[in-house]
């Protein structure tokens, strides 16, 4: 399966075992099966993804590796040692929720020196981590305030300094970055991989759930798409994004851009596509089609067009608006096209993810 | 239905309309009954109460006279009796507020994150059934329960232990109002316990706490204000109960309420009025006190 694949891909020098392995693990709640058999491998100082939609086991495969939940079946293994029966104050891990769950009633500074403070680090020690972390995550002098005076950007950094100043094994972050806007979750983003860059050195791996397809694509090593329980695919994000395996990732990790040609599955990435006014002749070939655009979505920097092709289904072509207009843009509603792409740019996928199991 | 512009044709759209434009208007159409309730009915008989209290009875004709005076709270303050009887009403109150909240809040605990949907509701049923029969039938049960022929010996000597030996005692009205009240703890201690995000647990365990350093560090202080709420009840209904020490305390064991009531009998209301002022300042400095540990402090 995937895993062997990338494991050499994988550089992971002088390190035997890796931080975080999952095998065979399966969490049911009554009859919803949350994670349905997921084998995983996440080497030491990697940033690793959990990608997925809602409900499709990501958070709960999250809160099994930090110990919230127990697997029904399977084993988790941290640094090579079982762990699967500890509860989470016996696990190297530490996590930044999603609602960040910062204790309302203690400053920044307590709630940052809280897992030392239950571990029994001295206070003069405890101040001068505290504060030499609080400096990393760019919040200095901020230790007196209490959470509910934060903006939600800087109490994401305490979330963060709070789980990174005790040196766990691996970080685990819960869509982190969830709940900021737009700009600040961009700005966060590169915050984020500054801060893991820092702290690669001290050996923290970062295993991040995010639903996001761009934000895992910009920020992983590698990642997992996850669906219905099970993971569909693990790799870099190039590899995920240029050679999806099935349809579901293909449509997950971008657009689903799905032809069928003589009974095989191909996707083709909306951005490879060239869109030319010449629909006169039908054409249904392995790099090309004509259609007529149904839809026009103007996007300030780049336009969305749906197109129907002649021999049914749809494809999506993004397009720059180098030397288009809105009003050009949203003119070639109903216009018919021809769309053209390379060979190497359509790539064969399954159509079922039951195949790709029955190879595992 | 009301176009934009189109004239307001029924008398309730114009009405309500009206009252738009006027929030003022729409604010005093809706305090004014309980403003007015609060003004007359419960302030009026506070601050008569104080009043009364700097006044006096004619030894003779028993008749109140207005002139005003501090010998009642002198007398208070000069006789022994009554520091005394002070002194076990608090000392109960407290005895039953900590017994309270010793008793609530793993119940409330399991309540607001244990139990299941099914089992909170009965657990809820259970705690407020007491409320829905007399407070005074309630008493007379338990009076029934600690009789020296009572339910209780009778089990006691059934398997061969001595009596009890609590009825007519202050025991026995610490248990009584420790029951009486308990609901009064439950309630406001599980609605801060239910309002802790379960992600603050897991967080003080993530970062290495066990069971009772979460307990201590996180749950406590977040659910300070909800044991707060309830020993605000629990003390001060106590403070001013009189019929549990009437009818289950025994000899020597009257609370202040008590002295009010035989007082106003007998008639004094004047002294009755001032005594009733101890448990009024009593419950002050009591959330004073509260205030200064920040039980009120919302996060």
């Amino acid at each position: 399966m995937a895993i062997q694949e990338h494991a050499a891909a994988v550089l992971t020098a002088g390190v035997d075992a890796p931080d975080v392995r999952l095998v065979g693990v399966r969490k049911a709640y009554g009859d919803v099966v949350a994670v349905d058999g997921v084998d995983l491998e996440i080497a030491s100082g990697e940033f690793f993804t959990l990608l997925g939609p809602s409900g499709s086991g990501k958070t709960t495969t999250l809160r099994l590796i930090a110990g919230f939940e127990r697997p029904d079946e399977g084993r988790i293994e941290l640094a090579g040692r079982d762990v699967t029966g500890r509860p989470p104050y016996l696990r190297n891990v530490n996590t930044v929720f999603q609602d960040y769950a910062l204790f309302p009633h203690m400053t920044v500074a307590e709630n940052v020196g809280y897992g030392l403070r239950v571990r029994g680090v001295a206070r003069r020690d405890r101040r001068m981590r505290v504060d030499e972390i609080l400096k990393v995550v760019q919040l200095p002098g901020l230790g007196d305030r209490k959470p509910i005076q934060l903006s939600g950007g800087q109490r994401q950094r305490v979330a963060l300094a709070r789980a990174l100043v005790n040196h766990p094994q691996v970080l685990l972050l819960d869509e982190p970055l969830g709940a900021l806007d737009l700009k600040l979750r961009q700005e966060m983003q590169i915050e984020l991989k500054r801060i893991q860059r820092a702290v690669r050195e001290v050996g923290i791996t970062f295993v991040y759930v995010t639903h996001d397809q761009e934000e895992a694509l910009t920020m992983s090593d590698r990642l997992a798409v996850f669906n219905d329980g099970r993971i569909e695919q693990i790799g870099t994000p190039a590899a995920v994004y240029e050679r999806p395996e099935n349809a579901f990732v293909a449509g997950f990790v971008g657009a689903s851009n799905v032809i069928r040609r003589s009974g095989r599955t191909f996707t083709v990435r909306p951005e490879k596509i060239r869109m030319t006014n010449d629909g006169g002749t039908r054409r249904d070939d392995e790099n090309g089609a004509t259609g007529r655009i149904r839809d026009v979505v103007y996007a300030g920097m780049f336009t969305r067009y749906v197109v129907d092709l002649d021999d049914g289904g749809e494809l999506v072509v993004v397009r720059q608006n180098l030397e288009t207009s809105s009003t050009e843009a949203l003119d070639a509603r109903g216009r018919r096209v021809l769309l053209e792409w390379r060979p190497e740019h359509a790539i064969e996928t399954k159509p079922k993810r039951e195949e790709k199991h029955e190879s595992s | 239905m009301v176009e934009g512009g189109a004239p307001l044709r029924s008398a309730r759209l114009r009405l309500s309309a009206a009252l738009w434009r006027r929030p003022w208007l729409k604010l005093s159409l809706l305090l004014a009954a309980p403003v007015l309730a609060f003004a007359v009915v419960y302030l009026g008989a506070l601050i008569s109460l104080f009043v009364s209290a700097f006044w006096q009875i004619d030894a003779f004709t028993a008749a109140v006279v207005h002139k005003w005076t501090l010998d009642n709270f002198k007398t208070l303050w000069n006789d022994h009796t009554y520091w005394r009887i002070t002194g076990r009403t608090i000392g109960i109150a407290a005895a039953v507020t900590v017994t309270d909240a010793v008793l609530a809040f793993p119940l409330a605990y399991f309540m607001a994150r244990l139990a299941t949907p099914r089992l909170r509701a009965l657990l809820f049923i259970a705690v407020l059934l007491p409320l829905w029969s007399s407070y005074l039938v309630r008493i007379y049960a338990w009076r029934t329960i600690l009789a020296k022929d009572g339910a209780l010996n009778w089990v006691l000597n059934g398997v061969g232990l001595p009596d009890a030996g609590l009825a007519y005692t202050n025991r026995a009205m610490w248990i009584v109002f420790s029951y009486v009240w308990l609901p009064f703890m439950v309630l406001p201690v599980y609605a801060a316990l239910e309002r802790i995000p379960e992600s603050y647990l897991e967080a003080s365990q993530d970062l290495g706490a066990k069971g009772s350093r979460t307990l201590r560090s996180v749950i406590l202080p977040l659910a300070l204000p909800g044991i707060v709420a309830g020993s605000i009840f629990t003390f001060s209904l106590t403070l001013g109960d009189f019929i549990t020490p009437a009818l289950v305390g025994g000899a020597g064991s009257s609370f202040i309420g008590n002295v009010v009531h035989d007082k106003v009998g007998q008639p004094d209301v004047p002294f009755a009025a001032a005594f009733a002022t101890v448990p009024v300042v009593v419950m002050g400095i009591y959330l004073l006190i509260a205030r200064r540990l920040g039980a009120f402090e919302a996060v």
